[in-house]
């Protein structure tokens, strides 16, 4: 199957895209959300500004899903959603739209990718504490074993470990140990027999690396491991069930904004690590975009990395052949070997009591894993061509226009839906609602009920409500919580002569300042890709700083209460997901309303042009991926602090 | 920022939330200028100058890492703000310094109004000095306890922290949670002092929580004490317990001669706070540690921190 992950600004321009997509040969849909509907809030709710269809589509209620799917026969489509903590939500929605079009749900094909560990450990779209949020996981499932029967409930995420850091060995051993904890927690809410069934329905959603050979044995120790795991664990016989099932997106982690022409063939060679031998092939293939380092891709981006998938399926032999490598003594020893390591790391997930207990531990563990990968960088050891080797290049033709070469979202888009939701909340049955909502309530409410959530959860679908009364109802009742941010666990990084040179600087800042040079990390909106920050919080930390590191998804309140609070120095702003444009400058003003006169740098997914309109905004320097030297930032960041003489905030407090 | 000392301790004293950060910039600070300042602010706020000790509540609270200290922090946080009391809360991190940094992430597990003015969190980094809580958290607590109405010092163990805890906290509250065997122990062998309150957390446990209450409480009646109260708390929704301690906290306070304690405590610091300026020989001296007592006992009991400092260092010229 051949799919691209799609959506962005609003139902109706995304299922236009769909459609279009679907008119050039694409054979299923991918749906991207935006980062609201992912993590369960309306457009109109704080912590939604900046980010309204900007990484993806908002579905706010049935209608929007009504409008998404509009013209696409459900009962005919395969759709894979990348929902995960509302998960549950969307699928009622998607449920819901169906019967509009007159198709039972039982006929529904797709996926959910439902995998909540993953997301505190990576991707920071999580909505509920883990222990609910695995309750809400095992209902689902038990619903669609029963009723959605064609449905892959939850799709089991290792493709994000690895853009977080993780080894080969951390991806599979966190993988299987995440799936562990979701088929345990399922095997507590349906009858024994129906193990075998639920467990034929997980699929995994894998990663895959540039180097290509060993990601390849990767994929055949997972298949080997899967297999091993439902015979001994869950007592499953049928060969059907116990097949290793997985999607793959190619790995984004390696991708440059240096030479982004590059990617292209990092591309090529990632979808061959997947394809190449049968016994361990993807089912599905999303292969991302070459300017995905830049900014969000447009049509063009796409139906290029949708065409690398069709030569490859169609010009060349690959399909035409048996497992080529099978016997191969370098295949299976390479696999025995991932297999010993990964066996190890899991023995260890499973002492600190399984993967819901050691997110912490596997946290902490990937955050070192990609500070190490970083280090490799740095010092040349691990070459990244056009990076940090053969960096010398010709004016690129691709990127040379105005825009950059990437997608802008209508910032417009964002008060559009503000207004919409407002307009579907004023002409709806509240009554309806207001009942829907107590009921799902009642039923979130009693934890050792046998009631399924999902049950509520359409019902809520089928009366109106949106998608953030219905996260605000679960989480009245299971709380709210944060991450672990992985930072505090992380070794130090060994002294190179460039870190021994920082420290000195960072002594004299401090003998200079009085105290310890202090910094805050903040992440504000709902970008959870925390790598970047998380590297800069270790980095500053090893270079001698004190650091306020608070996890994601704060506001520019937030923030700004922290750096008056705390006194820091300098204040880094973290943001991938290209709602730098709104955000900054919000964080910007909240600051400078609390009187707080420390200086800020930017780092993120910041195109060129962004970067004087921050500047103007007051921001004292701006990063992107392209300075994938952290020492050098930091040396920056000392200098910015001496020069300013360390001023943190007005003595009068508050202006 | 170096002539604003004395400015800033007024309006604390005037009790001015909004002097705390510059306030905390400077008692951090360890420039010859910023310590001048930071004795000028700290004048203003002395029991002399503000005619009685300061109004705050001190608590200390402490117990083991995972003990659920965090959650039932942002209980009593919200608990506090609902009466209309303000709070100055000092997170004092564990995490090892290495290569002299630290990183802070204690504010995070707080959960509170960031447009709130009547909340402060302030996290520093334990360790910069062995053997007590760090001077600028305890300089920061006599002066914040001018302007809010609560001051919670929080700190990670069980076992030494506490005994370090005592010397500024009008109370010192011990967290453990259900099943967690040290505390019992510390305190049946004595390496724990005996806490004001102790609260056992995630009563949602039920059973669990309920034989760890009850075997606390049987080890501190079998060490004499019958007046301290062990609590069982459920911070989450739906929290339990949580009024009745902060309940057992204001009779705490109430029923503890107040400026007593503190008087205490500011001698044991200044005594703290020389010993480790000055060393052994420092306290040579001054005729050793007993003498050094008995000259504190003769100061002004509304002196603060600083100048009782100063005072032993002109009895040790004294008698050079």
């Amino acid at each position: 199957m051949m799919r691209t992950y799609a959506g962005h600004s609003t139902a109706k321009a995304s299922n236009e895209l769909y459609r279009g997509n679907l008119a050039k040969g694409q054979t299923g849909l991918s749906v991207a959300f935006d980062l609201p509907t992912q993590t369960g809030y309306d457009p109109d709710d704080e912590l939604s500004r900046g980010e309204v269809g900007k990484v993806g589509v908002p579905v706010v209620h049935r209608g929007d899903m009504a409008t998404l799917m509009d013209g696409i026969p459900l009962g005919e489509m395969n759709t894979s959603m990348t929902i995960n903590a509302t998960a549950a939500w969307l699928l009622a929605l998607y449920i819901v739209a169906a019967e509009e079009q007159d198709v039972a749900q039982e006929q529904l094909q797709g996926t959910t990718q439902n995998d909540i560990i993953k997301e505190f450990l990576a991707r920071g779209t999580y909505a509920f504490p883990p222990a609910p949020s695995m309750r809400l996981i095992a209902d689902m499932i038990a619903y669609t074993v029963e009723h959605v029967p064609k449905w892959n409930p939850i799709n089991i995420c290792s493709y994000h470990l690895q853009e977080a850091g993780a080894t080969p060995v951390q991806e599979i051993a966190y993988a299987m140990s995440n799936a562990i904890a979701v088929l345990d927690a399922v095997r507590e809410r349906v009858a024994e027999e129906r193990m075998s069934d639920v467990f034929g329905r997980i699929s995994f959603f894998v990663n895959a690396g540039v180097r290509f050979i060993e990601e390849h044995a990767k994929l055949r120790a997972m298949s080997i491991l899967w297999e091993q795991l439902g015979r001994e664990r869950y007592g499953v016989s049928d060969p059907r069930h116990l097949r290793f099932r997985y999607g793959v997106q190619v790995n984004s982690l390696g991708l440059t904004e240096a030479q982004p022409e590059n990617n292209v063939q990092r591309i090529v060679l990632e979808a061959l690590a997947v394809t190449l031998g049968r016994d361990a092939r993807a089912r599905a293939i999303q292969l991302p975009a070459w300017n995905e380092a830049l900014g969000l891709p447009r049509p063009w981006d796409q139906q290029w990395s949708l065409r690398i998938q069709q030569v490859l399926a169609y010009e060349t032999d690959i399909l035409e052949y048996p497992d080529i490598f099978e016997g191969s003594k370098v295949m299976e020893s390479l696999v025995a070997e991932l297999l010993e390591g990964a066996r190890a790391e899991m023995a260890v997930v499973a002492e600190h009591g399984g993967a819901v207990e050691a997110v912490p531990y596997m946290k902490g563990a990937l955050v070192d894993s990609h500070r190490q990968r970083i280090e490799r960088i740095e010092s040349g050891d691990l070459t990244v061509v056009g990076q940090n080797r053969f960096v010398e290049t010709a004016v690129s033709p691709l990127t040379a226009d105005a825009e950059g070469g990437i997608l802008v979202v209508d910032p417009a888009v964002e008060a559009q839906q503000i207004e919409a939701v407002r307009r579907w909340r004023s002409e709806r049955d509240q009554t309806a609602v207001d009942a829907a909502l107590s009921d799902l309530a009642r039923v979130t409410g009693e934890e050792s009920s046998q009631e399924n959530l999902m049950i509520p959860t359409i019902a809520a679908a089928r009366a109106g409500a949106t998608t953030g009364e219905w996260s605000r109802t679960l989480r009245e009742v299971f709380g709210s919580y944060r991450a672990p941010t992985g930072v505090g666990e992380a070794s130090g990084v060994a002294a190179s002569e460039d870190l021994r040179e920082l420290r000195d600087q960072v002594a004299k800042l401090k003998e200079h300042l009085g105290r310890r040079p202090k910094i805050l990390v903040g992440k504000p909106g709902l970008d959870g890709h925390s790598n970047g920050a998380e590297q800069i919080a270790v980095r500053a930390r090893d270079s001698g700083m004190d650091v306020v590191y608070e996890g994601i998804r704060l506001t520019p309140a937030q923030i700004a209460a922290s750096a008056l609070q705390e006194g820091v120095h300098v204040i880094g702003l973290s943001i991938l997901s290209g709602s730098h444009r709104e955000l900054i400058p919000a964080v910007m003003k909240a600051l400078g309303e609390a009187g707080v006169k420390a200086p800020v740098v930017v780092g993120g997914i910041i195109p060129d042009q962004d970067v004087a309109a921050l500047q103007r905004a007051g921001v004292a320097a701006v990063y992107t991926p392209k300075d994938f030297d952290i020492n050098r930032i930091m040396h920056d960041i000392v200098k910015l602090v001496s020069n300013g003489n360390g001023q943190v905030s007005s003595p009068n407090g508050a202006a | 920022m170096s002539t604003e000392g004395a400015a800033l301790g007024v309006r604390l004293r005037e009790r001015d939330l909004t002097a705390a950060p510059a306030t905390l910039n400077l008692l951090e600070s360890t420039t010859p200028a910023d310590r001048e300042q930071s004795a000028a602010l700290l004048r203003e706020v002395s029991p002399g100058a503000l005619g009685g000790e300061a109004p705050g509540h001190v608590i200390g609270i402490t117990g083991p890492p995972g003990a659920g200290k965090s959650t039932l922090l942002s209980a009593l946080l919200h608990a506090w703000r609902e009466q209309g009391r303000t709070v100055a809360m000092l997170a004092v991190d564990p995490s090892s310094r290495r290569s002299g940094g630290a990183l802070l992430g204690d504010r995070a597990r707080i959960d509170f109004d960031a447009a709130d003015r009547g909340v402060l969190i302030r996290s520093t980094a334990a360790g910069e000095r062995l053997g007590g809580l760090a001077w600028p958290t305890r300089a920061a607590a006599h002066a914040l306890a001018a302007a809010f109405d609560v001051v919670v010092i929080e700190t990670v163990g069980v076992g030494q922290a506490e005994t370090e805890i005592v010397d500024v906290a009008d109370t010192v509250v011990v967290v453990v949670q259900p099943g967690g065997g040290d505390a019992l122990q510390f305190l049946k062998s004595g390496i724990m002092e005996i806490p004001d309150v102790l609260v056992v957390t995630k009563a949602d446990l039920g059973q669990l929580a309920t034989r760890t209450r009850r075997d606390l409480s049987a080890a501190l009646r079998s060490l004499g004490s019958r007046s301290t109260p062990v609590l069982a708390v459920a911070s989450l929704p739906p929290p339990q317990g949580v009024e009745e301690l902060i309940a057992a906290l204001e009779e705490h306070r109430t029923g503890t001669d107040l400026a007593g304690r503190r008087l205490r405590a500011r001698r044991a610091s200044a005594l703290a706070d020389y010993t480790h300026e000055h060393g052994d020989r420092g306290l040579r001296a001054l005729g050793g540690r007993h003498a050094a007592g008995a000259l504190l006992a003769e100061q002004d009991p509304g002196l603060d921190v600083p100048a009782l400092v100063a005072a032993l260092e002109q009895g040790a010229d004294r008698s050079s």
